[in-house]
């Protein structure tokens, strides 16, 4: 190739291209120095929280009843009330979030109380999780007489995972392409058609990522259920919606706040079996959404 | 913004127009008679659309000024115009997809075999006006089920097998996908999933199918099989088609209406618009002077 010949003397350009280059490196230092800084946070702790506990975790701890002898004691009522907790907090806030959603995104119209709700929400998602705890018990546990029950936890669960549910199923119906709406309409299809056959659908997997992340979060959370008093010495399993619970963070609350260090080793393995638990919702997610992205040109 | 009075209401069959317009104002005297010079064949074909006077707006925004027209059955209707002139805005008041903008609005009247579509139910309005659009869109799922859909949501219950093929071989697409109707539609090349679009749209047997630029994301040879498919159309289908592409539009139109800032300036037989255009205006245009 030969040179460019375009003449080029103006003096009204100082490039300082060196310096700039320079300067580019530098920042891509620095960005690469805040990733390592988390993930060197994150990892001591992972680290020390395997150090203490890896030792307790047998199918003992797993299939126990708490104990106030650290040898004997176990998190099987803990595990069992999350779950309890995942599934019931599910079932009530996944359709009333999406169902939300829908009304937001497809049906309500454009004016100021539209923006007003969307604000709320939005607003909403990031009230602190002990407000929903007060709530909660001032009116699922006290107004609604759910006493210190699972519903009364899910129910409470539900509220505060419900704004996160809207918006990320908000957004994923906004990602829909508007030729997809467009062309169903123009087929003779009426709103609901249009809905139930293309948009939820194609939203589906924004629709359960942040479904499954919101649950994420509801898993670990401590704080309301505390405030709505649920119990952090249970030696039983709950048959019922009714039934008093625990759920893995009050016991491994209930564990650290213990002097004897066999308690904060138990507390760490029971941190493990939480992390574990959360690393397979978290995939789940990312599968789920591979899965139905199989097809998809945009 | 150019004068009304300048906006040619282009009527090309005088029969026609006395016997579709009780609610037609006289037209005025000083008619250019250019486009009723139309051969003895078009004096039979009955008008299948009759737009009269309609105003458009965005919001504040006035986006069409005192349309009217009439598109005859089973014919080719071209709109041309320059980027923005309202050309695709019109052909999406046909079959009510502005409705679904909000902030749209629209005065005047769109009579489909005499009835005002704003009268109507939009659903069915939609499901007797099929529109396909500048992108393809197929639906993310097969081929098979793409022609189907339309079809099972307005209650079909007949043969579903036949139906798609009906429809793919109208749409010419057929003897390219027939081995593989479960496949997903994404998997066609661009023009197919546009000639897709158009079998997906015949499949609720509309009476008219708007097209809005379909063949400008397609290749040269994409956009010559679509244009063969709208002329075997032709024969059953009132077809309207908003293109950019002038050569386009002298290709495959009966009849050619030109677009300007939001008027109709000129509408007539395809031949007589580029040969002989009335306003200079549209002369400006067809010869390339602007747009």
């Amino acid at each position: 190739m030969p040179e460019a010949t375009i003449p080029f003397k103006s003096t009204d350009f100082n490039e300082r291209v060196h310096t700039r280059h320079r300067i580019g490196m530098f920042m891509s230092a620095l960005f690469f120095g805040a990733t390592i800084f988390s993930l060197i946070v994150l990892l001591t702790l992972l680290v020390d929280v395997a150090i203490k506990g890896v030792s307790w975790l047998d199918w003992t701890f797993l299939s126990n009843y708490p104990s106030r002898l650290p040898e004997r004691a176990g998190i099987k009522s803990a595990i069992v009330g999350s779950l309890w907790m995942i599934v019931l907090t599910a079932v009530i806030s996944v359709p009333i979030g999406v169902a939300s959603a829908v009304f937001l995104e497809e049906y309500a119209p454009r004016n100021w109380f539209f923006r007003l709700v969307q604000l709320n929400i939005a607003n909403l998602a990031g009230v602190p999780s002990v407000i929903y705890g007060i709530l909660g018990l001032a009116f699922f546990v006290r107004f609604m007489a759910l006493e210190r029950s699972l519903m009364a936890g899910a129910l409470t669960m539900a509220l505060l995972i419900l704004p996160v549910i809207i918006i990320s199923t908000q957004e994923a119906l906004r990602a829909v392409p508007q030729g997809i709406r467009e062309s169903a309409f123009a087929l003779g299809a009426t709103r609901s058609q249009v809905i139930w056959s293309h948009l939820l659908p194609i939203a589906a997997p924004g629709i359960m990522t942040g479904v499954i992340l919101s649950l994420s979060r509801a898993i670990g959370e401590t704080a309301p259920l505390i405030m709505i008093g649920a119990l952090s010495f249970v030696a039983f399993v709950p048959h019922s919606v009714m039934d008093g619970f625990t759920v893995l963070p009050i016991q491994i609350f209930n564990w650290t706040a213990r002097p004897q260090a066999d308690f904060r080793h138990l507390a760490a393995a029971a941190i493990i079996v939480l992390m574990v638990i959360l690393l397979c919702m978290n995939l789940s997610a990312i599968l789920l959404r591979n899965y139905f992205e199989r097809y998809r040109p945009w | 913004m150019a004068d009304k009075t300048s906006t040619t209401e282009t009527v090309r069959d005088e029969a026609e127009e006395q016997e579709h317009a009780p609610n037609v104002p006289p037209r005025p005297a000083d008619r250019d008679s250019g486009g009723s010079s139309a051969p003895s064949m078009h004096e039979a074909v009955a008008s299948k659309i009759h737009v009269q006077d309609l105003n458009f707006w965005y919001g504040a925004k006035q986006v069409l000024r005192e349309i009217s027209m009439k598109v005859r059955a089973r014919e080719v209707t071209a709109f041309i115009g320059p980027s923005g002139c309202g050309k695709s805005t019109f052909l999406r008041c046909i079959n009510r997809m502005n409705d679904l903008i909000p902030g749209a609005h629209v005065e005047g009247e769109i009579l489909i075999d005499g009835r005002d579509i704003y009268d109507a139910d939009p659903v069915m309005v939609r499901r007797r006006i099929g529109m396909v659009f500048q992108k393809p869109n197929p639906f993310p799922k097969s081929i098979y089920q793409n022609v189907l859909w339309g079809a099972m949501i307005n209650g079909y219950r007949g043969n579903k097998g036949e139906l798609v093929e009906r429809c793919l071989r109208q749409a010419a697409l057929w003897d390219e996908v027939k081995d593989r109707l479960k496949d997903n539609a994404y998997g066609l090349s661009g023009g197919q999933q546009q000639r897709l679009c158009i079998a997906r749209t015949l499949a609720v047997e509309p009476d008219v199918v708007l097209m809005d630029e379909p063949a400008s994301a397609l290749d040269p040879i994409a956009t010559a099989k679509l244009e063969e498919t709208i002329r075997e159309l032709k024969s059953r289908y009132t077809i309207i088609i908003v293109t950019h592409n002038m050569q386009q539009a002298s290709r495959i139109s009966d009849a050619t209406a030109f677009f300007y800032l939001g008027e109709l300036v000129e509408m007539n037989k395809t031949e007589m618009l580029f040969t002989r255009p009335r306003d200079p205006r549209t002369e400006d245009y067809i010869t390339g002077r602007f747009g």
